[in-house]
């Protein structure tokens, strides 16, 4: 029999000790599933999470990946603080794509140098603009934020089709589902030549940099006060309202340049799927990086490995790339268990002594 | 009456789209009603839809196969129970994990049944009756599993409001400290309530790949788990506006699959976003009432118990 | 009539009687406090038995594990001299315990039928069980409609359910946890004229409670824990309400001084003041006026649930009036539009009733808590970020000024005990010396060491000019500290009265609702003034 002691003081070890755990667990998990799979478990794994690394390309592309997941997951950690579950950043992402992209379409024959950082500014917009309506809706008519931006999700996603089927088709793509290509001012600039890296891994590390100076500031107390005692947080005066909007206003205008800077970077045009997911991911990034700007980076590096690691495997030992999915949920499940080590002590009791 | 005749398949067809809503979102209410809220319906609808196709394609059987869809529901709200109640997790997270864990599972397990068909479950037949027209076929023309989700809703409705068992449940659901102090197992009945909502929300996914698709393809579900959510909210707990919810959200997704059909003059995927929308909509028009959601809800939805003193 | 009744007996066998509930050696520790240790004491039949003791001596725990809630470490409980093991409550129900809980064990959306069916096994039988609930709610002079929802109840005739709910059990014994806490003294004595019948029809009772005054007119035999210990087993007839106080207490605690009031100019005036409830089935407040002066101590008494937490929020601006800036005024100065930010810089202070996460976040550090209330009054900002060493000295100058024991200004709130945690909570509010501190239960649940310092730094912060305003259910502690009295009843208040003209009969007759004023209320020339 187990049984949970509470601790009487959190234990500051084991915030940081559990997402280590978790991921240790996930990488057992993992070999299991390969071996049951059929494939050796140690060179599975190494393809895995191992081999992806070992080249200057594995690397360039690891930083690609989680460039969006480190910027969505900043904002969604801001909300998850205070209790705001904004589960909706795949939506804004997408919208943000979709605005953003929409200006490159619309002036596809520009120059301009304020070309992109018109496109980024717009993409930011969308993004906040998608994540205003649960903003609104929440604070307005007390609505269920993690429904209606889940529900705009979907709702994103259907737009984009949409224009990328009819008006933003590219006129000259052979009736794919396409738009036209970015014009060059229009595209971010490659950083590494030869890789696909690019400036938006500057936008990620701000977004780390600004979400640690807040996280010092009264922003930040605000955020973590909503979060763990609400009823605090009114006595004390704050707006749970305006922490409302700002939370979902901050992830969403994230989730929208994380958006805008994939269709202006590594894909270089809207299509109908821009994203594998990361919008979903980036939720376990903030939770595996305990809601903290630097635990986000790392976290978000771990999960762009899944993503990388999931296509190595499928090329070199015909795994699924589904793999990925199930490994982030088993990553997922294995922190959130452990995270129980936090508050509680686990006592093992054995025959008589579990009386 | 030739007109009632052309209704007749559409309302054939709202009940096919329906019955899975409504078995999700009763199985979620009684969920609820014990003070845990799920929010990981659509990993359990999908890795139920999964199980019952492979059971059914395996066994030759789709009574098999519903087995097989509710074990799985199961089995996922089991893992679900285990980190919530057991260890505590916060129900919101481990919601979003098991939809996530749900999806990426039956990604991976599926790819081998994309593509392949199995039969349809049967439709009741009564000499006489099924034929009167119109209402012949709807009322004594369907499968089983219709009949049973009505029965289900009933049972449901029935126990909360008549039984001990029920009763029981509610007082979980509205204070876990009384209960405990009276000496009711609130852990365990929460892990039977949770994993009575895993098998109700596998069944609601065996329907979607049995009947109404019926076919298996990746993400299959598409949000319904999220709309069954929505729809829990929608009844303030109560069962019998469950089906109100179910039945409109079910003639929403036919009247524009339909009309998408006839080729009505707006763009497909505006009419695809309709259910979405309405799930907004109706959302709003029930939460703005915010006295009546707090009469209503579970006062102890969301919260973890852990007995410490 | 058993032989080890005769020996480990804790009293001197005075009464006659075999025991109905003899508890031998119970110990009980948890994680840093051991909460009962060895614990001895009989409860013999048709007596009734006083567990007295402080906030934190052990009792609640005591009960529990008599009830099935709590397992004992070690010692064991006999029942009619057979050991029994209490593993559940449905044990103790069956051996024929009753339990009336402290805070009530309802189920608030459901209907008393329905809460009293699910304390009583059997088969489900409404129309049978309605029945019964209202023969025995009559015979015992507790009456109850079955079918009303709890939620709609007022604390006291929640009380009755519970009492009820026991009563059909038929117990043998029945336990009640502080029942007068609740209740105002009219319906205190209903109880206790129960309770005396109960006790004619041969049941025992235990009964506990720290009020020495109950215990003194209601039980035959006592048992006093301190720190977890049994320290004394007494028939509290003989007693002197002193001579109990030091049992409790260990040592004799003089109540707190307060020199002669002087009172001063109003600081803090209230109007007309009217706002809706924000719960289901909370009173809105009808036209709430009064001025409260520099140098006094105003309480304000009432029973749980007539507006004191409305009053509360619409006093630390909680909840705002925007439209009427002069509902409320400090030192002259309009604030009702103000939210609790702006109200702190125009010198007002609070304590909330609850500490756990309103007053304080459990899960933040006592640092983050300072912060929490002082960040604006105290300017532990500077270009938005937080000046966490002002914000460390700050604190610990609250903990060494009241004595808060922790680990460390750096500890979580939650890490420390009730009482610790309060006078933190009350010494932080207390050093952003406030013009007009408004506290609720400013002692609720509090051990009373602690007790006697807080009401000590309030009585010295009104004697330095402040005024401070109580808002309490404890009427002893009212009568101890306050200069004036005013009752909340349903939403209104009463006319304030000196605390030294008032009686509890006629202060319990306000909290129950009748609004006729017995007193006449003092003149109050400045309020009419004020208000043209």
């Amino acid at each position: 029999m187990i049984r949970l002691v509470p601790r009487r003081q959190r234990s500051r070890a084991m915030v940081w000790g559990a997402p280590l755990l978790a991921v240790a667990l996930t990488l057992i998990t993992g070999g299991l599933t390969f071996a049951i799979m059929g494939k050796p478990m140690g060179a599975a794994l190494f393809t895995f999470f191992v081999q992806p690394l070992t080249s200057v390309y594995g690397v360039s592309e690891l930083i690609v990946k989680a460039s969006p997941l480190v910027l969505i997951g900043i904002g969604l950690s801001l909300g998850f603080r205070a209790n705001v579950w904004n589960i909706g950043a795949e939506g804004q992402y997408t919208f943000g794509a979709i605005l953003g992209g929409g200006i490159a379409i619309f002036f596809h024959d520009s120059t301009s140098p304020f070309l992109l950082p018109a496109m980024l500014i717009a993409g930011a917009v969308g993004g906040m603009a998608w994540a205003a309506i649960p903003a609104f809706l929440r604070t307005r008519f007390n609505a269920n934020e993690i429904l209606v931006s889940l529900m705009l999700t979907y709702v994103a996603v259907l737009l984009l089709s949409y224009l990328v089927h009819g008006p933003w088709r590219d006129p000259d793509g052979y009736n794919f589902p396409e738009s036209r290509l970015f014009p060059e001012a229009g595209t971010m600039p490659v950083l590494i030549e030869g890789t696909r890296v690019h400036m938006g891994v500057f936008f990620a590390l701000i977004a780390v940099g600004v979400a640690l100076l807040l996280g010092k500031g009264l922003t930040g107390f605000k955020l973590k006060l909503v979060g763990l005692a609400p009823e605090a947080a009114r006595f004390a005066g704050f707006s749970e309202t305006r922490i409302i909007w700002f939370a979902l206003l901050a992830g969403g205008g994230l989730a929208g340049l994380a958006g805008v800077i994939e269709v202006a970077g590594p894909i270089g045009q809207l299509i109908p799927t821009i994203s594998p997911g990361y919008g979903f991911t980036a939720i376990i990034v903030a939770f595996l990086g305990r809601l903290h700007p630097v635990g986000v980076l790392l976290a978000g590096l771990v999960m762009a490995l899944t993503y990388l690691g999931g296509e190595t495997a499928q090329i070199e030992i015909g795994v699924p790339a589904a793999v990925t999915g199930l490994f982030q949920g088993f990553l997922l499940f294995y922190l959130l268990a452990c995270d129980v080590l936090i508050r509680y002590r686990v006592h093992i009791l054995i025959g008589k002594a579990a009386r | 009456m030739s007109g009632f005749e052309h209704l007749t398949p559409l309302i054939l067809t709202v009940i096919t789209a329906s019955t899975p809503l409504l078995f999700a979102a009763a199985g979620e209410l009684v969920t609820e009603r014990s003070g845990v809220l799920n929010l990981g319906v659509e990993g359990l609808m999908v890795t139920g839809a999964l199980a019952a196709f492979a059971g059914t394609y395996v066994s030759g059987s789709a009574i098999i196969g519903v087995l097989c869809g509710a074990l799985a529901g199961v089995l996922m709200a089991l893992v679900f129970a285990a980190l919530t109640l057991s260890l505590l997790a916060n129900q919101v997270a481990t919601g979003l994990a098991l939809t996530i864990f749900g999806l990426g599972l039956t990604s991976l397990l599926g790819s081998g049944f994309i593509g392949v068909t199995v039969e349809n479950l049967p439709k009741l037949y009564i000499p006489g009756l099924s034929e009167i027209p119109v209402l012949g076929p709807i009322v004594f023309g369907q499968d089983a599993m219709v009949y049973l989700s009505f029965a289900c809703v009933g049972g449901i409705g029935w126990v909360l409001a008549r039984t001990r068992v029920g009763l029981i449940l509610r007082a979980v659901g509205a204070s876990h400290d009384s209960a405990h102090a009276l000496g009711y197992p609130v852990i365990r009945i929460r892990y039977m309530a949770t994993m009575f909502g895993g098998a109700m929300g596998g069944i609601a996914g065996s329907y979607l790949s049995l009947v109404y698709t019926p076919m298996w393809a990746e993400n299959l579900t598409a949000g319904r788990g999220w709309i069954a959510l929505a729809l829990v909210v929608f009844s303030t707990w109560r069962p019998g506006r469950l089906v109100v919810g179910a039945y409109l959200f079910g003639a929403i997704t036919v009247i524009q699959l339909h009309a998408q059909g006839l080729g009505v003059a707006v763009p497909s995927q505006f009419l695809s976003m309709t259910p979405y929308l309405v799930t907004i909509m109706v959302l709003v028009v029930i939460s703005r009432d915010r006295l009546k959601i707090q009469l209503n809800a579970p006062a102890c939805l969301g919260r973890s118990f852990h007995p410490a003193q | 009539m058993d032989e080890h009744n005769d020996k480990n007996k804790p009293d001197d066998g005075r009464r006659a009687g075999a025991p109905l509930l003899e508890a031998r050696g119970l110990t009980k520790a948890f994680p840093g406090v051991i909460a009962n240790d060895t614990v001895s004491f009989i409860i013999r039949p048709g007596e009734v038995h006083a567990l007295l003791g402080e906030n934190g001596a052990g009792k609640s725990t005591l009960v529990k594990m008599m009830y099935g809630l709590l397992r004992p470490d070690e010692g064991e409980l006999f029942w009619q001299g057979r050991p029994v093991q209490m593993d559940k409550p449905s044990t103790a129900r069956a051996l024929g315990i009753g339990m009336v809980f402290q805070h009530l064990s309802l189920f608030e959306p459901l209907s008393v039928l329905e809460n009293v069916a699910l304390a009583v096994p059997g088969k489900w039988n409404p129309k049978a069980l309605r029945k019964r609930i209202i023969e025995v709610s009559t015979a015992y002079g507790l009456p109850l409609e079955p079918d009303r929802i709890v939620q709609s109840m007022s604390v006291g005739e929640r009380q009755r359910i519970e009492v009820v709910r026991c009563l059909l059990q038929d117990p043998q014994l029945l336990i009640l946890d502080e029942p007068t806490s609740v209740l105002t003294p009219q319906e205190a004595d209903q109880l206790f004229a129960t309770l005396d019948k109960l006790s004619a029809e041969g049941r025992s009772i235990l009964y506990i409670s720290h009020k020495l005054h109950e215990v003194r007119r209601l039980c035959s035999g006592a048992t006093v824990l301190r720190e977890g210990r049994v320290v004394a087993h007494c028939d509290p007839r003989e007693e002197t309400p002193g001579s109990l106080a030091e049992l409790m207490l260990g040592t004799r605690i003089a109540p707190p001084s307060r020199a002669s009031t002087r009172r001063t100019t109003p600081r803090l005036r209230v109007f007309n003041v009217s706002a809706t409830s924000s719960r289901a089935f909370g009173f809105d407040l009808k036209d709430i006026s009064f001025t409260l002066h520099g140098g006094e101590i105003l309480g304000i008494a009432g029973i749980a649930g007539n507006g004191q937490n409305e009053l509360m929020k619409v006093l630390t601006g909680e909840t705002k009036l925007d439209h009427e800036a002069d509902a409320i005024r400090v030192d002259g100065a309009p604030v009702a539009h103000f939210g609790p930010i702006h109200r702190r810089l125009c010198g007002m202070a609070f304590v909330p009733e609850e500490r756990n996460d309103h007053a304080a976040a459990l899960n933040l550090a006592l640092t983050d808590n300072t912060f929490l209330t002082g960040f604006s009054k105290l300017r532990l900002t500077r270009g938005g970020m937080i000046r966490s060493r002002r914000t460390l000295e700050h604190t610990k100058r609250v903990v060494d000024t009241y004595g808060v024991r922790t680990a460390g200004p750096r500890a979580d709130a939650g890490s420390l005990s009730g009482g610790n945690l309060q006078k933190f909570v009350v010494g932080r509010e207390i050093m952003q010396a406030p013009e007009v501190l408004i506290v609720a239960q400013p002692t609720w649940g509090v051990d009373a060491g602690a007790a006697l310092a807080i009401r000590q730094a309030l009585i010295d912060l009104a004697a330095t000019g402040s005024a401070v305003l109580i808002i309490s259910q404890d009427l002893d502690e009212i009568f101890a500290i306050c200069d004036r009295i005013a009752v909340m009843s349903e939403g209104r208040l009463s006319p304030p009265v000196p605390v030294a003209q008032a009686t509890t009969e006629e202060i319990g007759l306000l909290m129950g609702g009748v609004h006729a004023p017995t007193i006449p209320p003092e003149p109050e020339p400045e309020q009419r003034e004020a208000a043209t």
